[in-house]
């Protein structure tokens, strides 16, 4: 039993990050009709928003220290970061030690000016275009966007640690040790969900959004510029792919490949929960990230071995061959 | 000739003296010359041409003609690749035998992934391929080890059986790959005066394939089978009206394009007997996409075209150091100078891949018909038969259903 729901617990960290993505992926599709392959790049770009400003926070200055030398003789050189001179060792050492949940605040402006940017300056000529040409240039902006990210901050992975607080394991009942982290960023992910759900669901705008995705000439005949709120969903959608990002630099040292990775699975949750649909997006994503998490245990692995690698490749193909709509598709979207 | 009009004939013919020539064309600088590091005509380099030559050939037919975007093309070329490596192990060391069972064996597995990939179309039939591909290469790199060798690779040892050839020669060394005694990497260097210039039977091998290749493509993209696939690019639903099942037709094309990646994984493999689960992973997919587009869908030359293009930048753009750049702008004045050292250093060497991007994102954007497009706009306007041209792109460009 303990058994059970540790794997579940364990498939829902993974599955937070499926379906913060898938739900991003989603919102673009099914307001824009676009299918963006770099939205993996924008993940990305979210947790370098953390690298980033985790570094800007240990930016430091050198002072020499006279009383201490170091191993060769001379006088030590001591780093001091700016943050902790301006306000003090304690309160500075807190501020870096929060560095990642501190870049949520970096993050969201930067990735709606980039959303905003990307979709007035790029996606905006192809809406017209194939499918196929939609997917050759997000996949182009994709391969860029990687490239920029390599070129400023390197080929290896960066280490951004969660603060000391939210470190370490909690005992969640008898039997059940599970990484601090990951519960944070299950619980964050959830009200990233539940916020985007409840702004299209309880405001006038994401009332517009809705009415747009279901019938987009309409809603312009009606006098309303949809395209300018299409836009703006364009943003949040990428805030959410980059939001999780950053808080994912704790589970997993950002690299500038971590985009394209998770990208090809968040596809195939888009494709399992059905395209166009949200709640299929995230029902999928957590679905899959705890089927993943079962198919990994070494029960399964010795029963059908190699089935921790392929379990979600084989859902989608079941479902997509069985099931041609997904889980939640409606009727009528790319069909 | 062959079957062909006269001018497919024609662009046969410039294709084979191009690729029979290339080691005179692509070392147009002398040895030892400050430009040399540009010269392209080494064997290793120009089998790279050939061989992606032959996977975009062939990717072509499937996305060219009925507009089915494969994004899992790669596991096609990776399956051939063992398969061939495999044969060097137990059978021997001949080539032939090799490529031919990679053909095979690709064609076999495409039918399995077509037939079931197939029943979807558009952005599920990309993901569909996706899948299978990625599947491929994580049970490639995991389960499948005794097969693959894992993450080594597989590999020819000295204790193969090689039923028909000897398992070391004399020396005690692994035999190499040869066709009938002629060794694929033997080359004799022809110098004339401060050139030197490479032949390579391993290349003129791969080059034959290619030229062999490419008059298979030219008869179905000329054959009725051929417009039939155009037709259901243009129109899928169409012709299911009329009362015509595309799915075999869709199929014949995709199993087409698996053999011909099977082939070029066979050559790469005869070239240099290994295998590795990374030949088929998205990445290696994604790159005959960009092949293809960036050449141009749909077209006789554009694949071909595109695969050089992306090999040169991929082994020449990428040696391209601050140093180099030093000298090119050594004319200007200093401060100058740096400033545009400085502005080109993220786009050279190992930023190769960002140059890449953003050309493939320019050649999507302003030129769909890629390269050749590109070429066609030009000699367009330094003819002046502008009109006569666009009529035609506007026939070649239908958007896939």
């Amino acid at each position: 039993m303990d058994a059970i729901i540790l794997q579940i617990l364990n498939g829902l960290d993974k599955g937070s990050a499926y379906a913060l993505i898938a739900l991003g992926l989603t919102l673009i599709f099914g307001t824009l009709g676009v299918v963006n392959f770099a939205h993996g790049a924008l993940f990305m770009i979210g947790a370098f928003c953390a690298v980033t400003v985790q570094r800007l926070l240990t930016l430091s200055f050198e002072t020499v220290d006279p009383e201490k030398t170091d191993f060769l003789g001379q006088p030590l050189k001591v780093k001091t970061p700016y943050i902790e001179s301006w306000f003090g060792p304690e309160v500075g050492t807190a501020i870096i030690d929060w560095a990642v949940p501190l870049a949520i605040l970096l993050t969201i402006p930067v990735m709606l000016a980039i959303g905003y940017v990307m979709e007035r300056g790029l996606i905006k000529h192809f809406y017209k275009r194939p499918h196929a040409d939609q997917i050759l240039v997000t996949f182009g902006l994709a391969i860029v966007l990687q490239e920029i990210v390599k070129y400023y901050f390197g080929a290896n992975p960066i280490q951004t640690p969660a603060p000391d607080a939210l470190t370490g394991v909690a005992q969640l009942m008898p039997g059940v040790v599970y990484p601090i982290w990951r519960i944070v960023y299950f619980c964050f992910a959830v009200l990233i969900i539940g916020g985007v759900f409840a702004f299209l669901q309880f405001t006038t705008f994401g009332m517009v959004v809705r009415a747009g995705m279901a019938d987009r000439e309409t809603v312009g005949l009606l006098g309303i510029n949809i395209d300018k709120r299409f836009t703006i969903m364009f943003g949040i959608a990428a805030a959410v792919a980059g939001l999780a990002g950053v808080m994912y630099g704790p589970i997993n040292a950002p690299n500038y490949h971590m985009g394209m990775d998770f990208l090809v699975l968040s596809f195939v949750v888009v494709v399992v929960g059905g395209m166009g649909s949200l709640p299929g997006a995230v029902l999928a994503g957590f679905l899959l990230g705890i089927l993943e998490s079962f198919a990994s245990t070494t029960w399964a692995t010795t029963t059908i071995p190699g089935i921790n690698q392929i379990i979600i490749y084989l859902v989608a193909i079941i479902i997509l061959l069985t099931r041609p709509r997904g889980l939640m598709g409606r009727k009528g979207v790319m069909e | 000739m062959f079957g062909l009009d006269r001018k497919d004939t024609a662009l046969l013919a410039i294709v084979a003296l191009l690729t029979l020539l290339a080691p005179f064309i692509l070392n147009p600088f002398p040895a030892g010359s400050a430009m040399a590091q540009f010269n392209a005509g080494y064997p290793d380099l120009m089998q790279r041409f050939v061989i992606f030559g032959i996977f975009a050939i062939g990717f072509n037919i499937l996305f060219g003609l009925t507009g089915y975007l494969s994004f899992g093309h790669a596991a096609f070329l990776g399956v051939g690749s063992y398969a061939a490596v495999w044969m060097f192990k137990l059978l021997s060391m001949n080539i032939l035998p090799a490529i031919f069972l990679a053909v095979v064996i690709a064609g076999l597995f495409a039918l399995v992934i077509g037939y079931v990939s197939l029943r979807r179309s558009g952005i599920y039939f990309s993901i569909l391929t996706l899948a299978f591909a990625q599947m491929s290469y994580a049970l490639a790199y995991s389960v499948l080890t005794p097969v693959t060798n894992g993450e080594t690779g597989l590999q020819l040892t000295l204790d193969d059986p090689r039923i028909l050839g000897s398992s070391a020669t004399a020396d005690g060394s692994i035999p190499v790959t040869s066709l009938f005694g002629f060794e694929m990497r033997s080359a004799t260097e022809l110098a004339l005066g401060p050139w030197t210039f490479t032949f390579s039977v391993g290349y003129y091998v791969c080059a034959v394939a290619m030229i062999l290749a490419f008059y298979m493509a030219i008869r179905i993209f000329r054959s009725p089978f051929g417009m039939m696939l155009r037709a259901i690019k243009s129109n899928q639903t169409r012709m299911n009206y009329t009362g015509l099942n595309a799915r075999p037709y869709t199929l014949a094309a995709f199993v087409i394009s698996g053999m011909y990646a099977g082939l070029a994984g066979g050559l790469l493999a005869a070239m240099d007997p290994l295998a590795g689960a990374e030949r088929m992973q998205w990445t290696a997919s994604g790159e005959v996409v960009l092949m293809t587009i960036l050449g141009g869908a749909g077209t006789l030359i554009g694949p071909v075209l595109g695969a050089g293009f992306i090999k040169y930048f991929e082994n020449i753009f990428s040696k391209i150091n601050d140093n180099i750049l030093h000298g090119w702008f050594a004319f200007m004045p200093d401060g100058l100078e740096d400033a545009v050292v400085f502005l080109l250093h993220p786009f050279i060497g190992k930023g190769w891949h960002l140059t890449l991007g953003i050309l493939f994102m320019l050649v999507v954007i302003f030129l769909p018909g890629g390269l050749v497009e590109g070429g066609q706009r030009i000699w367009a306007w330094v003819t002046g038969k502008n009109r006569r041209s666009a009529k035609k792109r506007a026939t070649t460009t239908e958007p896939a259903e």
